[in-house]
């Protein structure tokens, strides 16, 4: 136990070390809020006659707001973890954890606790400048979004480190791992709204497993409910995710 | 008769058709610095690795402080230390919290300060992985490895890519560990290393091991002929050609090579005396561990 605390601080202060890595995981959702939302105001598109309703009725702001919490969670778990489980292993750092009897579940443990922590500063960081600088509205419910954020965030967190495992070199993780953040945000309701996506898109979109932890975001922050079903296929990412890293994990 | 710590026999290792080890055997005793010799890819490496349960073997048999490592690897390697060839830590990680993390998962391990203390590391304890000399890592590496007090010590081609100084200070480290009641086990492809460091060792070649024994039997045993070298005004030396351990002598000028074995420094030496022959620069050049390399193997031990 001590050990995995410690092995946890360790790594979450090796990250924030990163300068690079720590501006590109808390700006690229930044960039996203500004740009995005600059674009679309918060104006709810009723859909009056000849129009399309877009964003489910509700204001562009307002339904952006907790998908870009699903980016931040999603730039740790995709751009930050497998980058830096891949380089791990081509370092010999992993040799060197394993020589040491460094046990597969403390270190896989620590590795999730930590990118669930990155995630949630990186998300405290974009609803702190949201709020004041956006005219964003809500959460309906604040503790659902916070139970859907959890969940999302160790499910997804353990989605990235399966992407650590079987991505074989620190370079390939990196742009994968980028090039997937990209297409995930596109498709998964975080960027242009579904309702003009092309069906071949949508089709993506609904395969991405980023899109439940968007749409479980999205829905106790407008309406209040609980995404039951986006919950479990979150939940059963997540699970599937975590087993598969544990059972492909490789040392070198 | 010593208790061997390690045991290896027949093991076999391949990767597809590469055949890393053929077959290498050898037994480690208490208390000893063994060490394995070869050029790199000799499998040296894969042997001690599949010793740590780091590799599964083919074939054979290891039994290392009683325990499989094929079946206890975890296990054993709480008993072990181990700096791994290509092993690293993250460059940004800094002496003490390494120190302090690898202490941790030692279950009553050991007070990380101390260890720094005793490693000579506290004037670095703020200093990143990254920023350490070649010679400060490898101390850093030897800490971690001997964090856990352990009873065997893995070490990996410990100088490769460090400057003469920093050699030496190595070596002094793998003393002092030993000093400590350890049993090392050294995989080197340095000559000097070898000869200096190691009480017993033995020679791998393409997966197999071709002689073993301590350095100065393996020397005696395969290094050929002792060669002395005097100058001398007498034209005539024929008596030496008279001793037992004597092969050959030639002479170019007032130059004299003597080659043989065995007790002929002494002999030679002394029916130099009785012929009156008193030279100054008397001086006896003997084979090291490269010569018994090369005679054993057909081959240099240089990449």
């Amino acid at each position: 136990m001590t050990s995995l605390l410690k092995m946890t601080w360790v790594e979450a202060k090796l990250f924030l070390r990163e300068p690079v890595t720590v501006l590109f995981t808390f700006a690229l959702p930044l960039m996203i809020l500004y740009v995005l939302g600059g674009v679309f105001g918060n104006e709810a598109n009723p859909g009056s006659e000849g129009d399309m309703v877009v964003y489910g009725g509700y204001g562009p702001t307002n339904w952006y707001t907790p998908a870009y919490v699903g980016l931040a969670i999603a730039s740790v778990a995709m751009i930050g973890v497998p980058a830096h489980l891949a380089e791990y292993r081509e370092r010999g750092v992993l040799r060197r954890f394993r020589a040491s009897s460094v046990a597969r579940s403390m270190f896989l443990s620590s590795q999730l606790i930590v990118a669930v922590l990155i995630s949630t500063i990186g998300s405290v960081l974009l609803l702190a400048l949201a709020f004041p600088t956006t005219e964003v509205e809500g959460p309906e419910s604040a503790a659902l979004f916070l139970a859907a954020f959890v969940l999302g965030a160790i499910c997804f967190s353990a989605f990235g480190i399966l992407l650590g495992t079987v991505l074989p070199s620190a370079r390939a993780a990196q742009s994968a791992g980028l090039l997937l953040w990209f297409l995930f945000m596109f498709v998964s309701g975080a960027g242009p709204p579904p309702e003009v996506l092309p069906g071949s898109l949508n089709t993506i979109g609904q395969y991405a497993p980023l899109t439940p932890v968007i749409r479980m975001l999205q829905e106790p922050w407008l309406s209040g409910e609980w995404a039951a079903g986006y919950s479990v296929a979150v939940l059963a990412i997540g699970v599937v995710s975590a087993g598969a890293a544990y059972f492909l994990f490789k040392w070198e | 008769m010593v208790a061997s710590v390690i045991s290896v026999d027949r093991l076999r290792k391949t990767y597809g058709t590469f055949v890393a080890v053929e077959d290498v055997s050898f037994e480690v005793e208490e208390g000893e610095i063994f060490g394995l010799l070869g050029p790199n890819g000799a499998g040296k490496t894969t042997s001690v690795e599949c010793a740590q349960g780091l590799r599964v073997p083919d074939a054979g048999d290891i039994s290392v402080l009683g325990l499989d490592p094929r079946t206890q690897g975890s296990q054993l390697r709480q008993l072990v230390g181990s700096q791994l060839q290509e092993s690293a830590l993250p460059g940004r990680l800094k002496v003490w919290e390494a120190l302090d993390l690898f202490a941790s998962l030692v279950p009553g391990g050991p007070d990380w300060r101390e260890v720094m203390e005793r490693w000579d590391l506290t004037g670095k304890a703020s200093a990143s992985f990254s920023s350490l000399s070649g010679g400060q890592r490898q101390r850093l590496l030897v800490a971690l490895a001997v964090v856990n007090e352990p009873r065997v010590v893995f070490l990996d081609e410990m100088t490769t890519g460090l400057d003469p100084a920093a050699r030496r200070a190595t070596w002094q480290l793998i003393e002092a560990i030993r000093d400590g009641g350890a049993t090392l086990v050294l995989v080197t492809h340095f000559m000097d290393e070898a000869e200096q460091l190691c009480d017993r060792l033995a020679i791998v070649d393409e997966g197999r091991v071709v002689a073993t024994g301590s350095p100065q039997s393996l020397i005696a045993e395969h290094g050929g002929d002792l060669l002395i070298h005097f100058s001398t005004d007498r034209p005539d030396v024929s008596f030496l050609d008279a001793i037992e351990s004597v092969h050959t002598v030639s002479r170019h000028g007032p130059h004299v090579t003597v080659a043989g074995h065995g007790p002929v420094l002494a002999l030679v030496g002394a029916a130099l005396v009785r012929n009156g022959i008193v030279p100054t620069d008397l001086r006896v050049q003997q084979s090291t561990l490269e010569d018994v390399f090369l005679r054993l193997t057909g081959h240099g031990l240089a990449e």
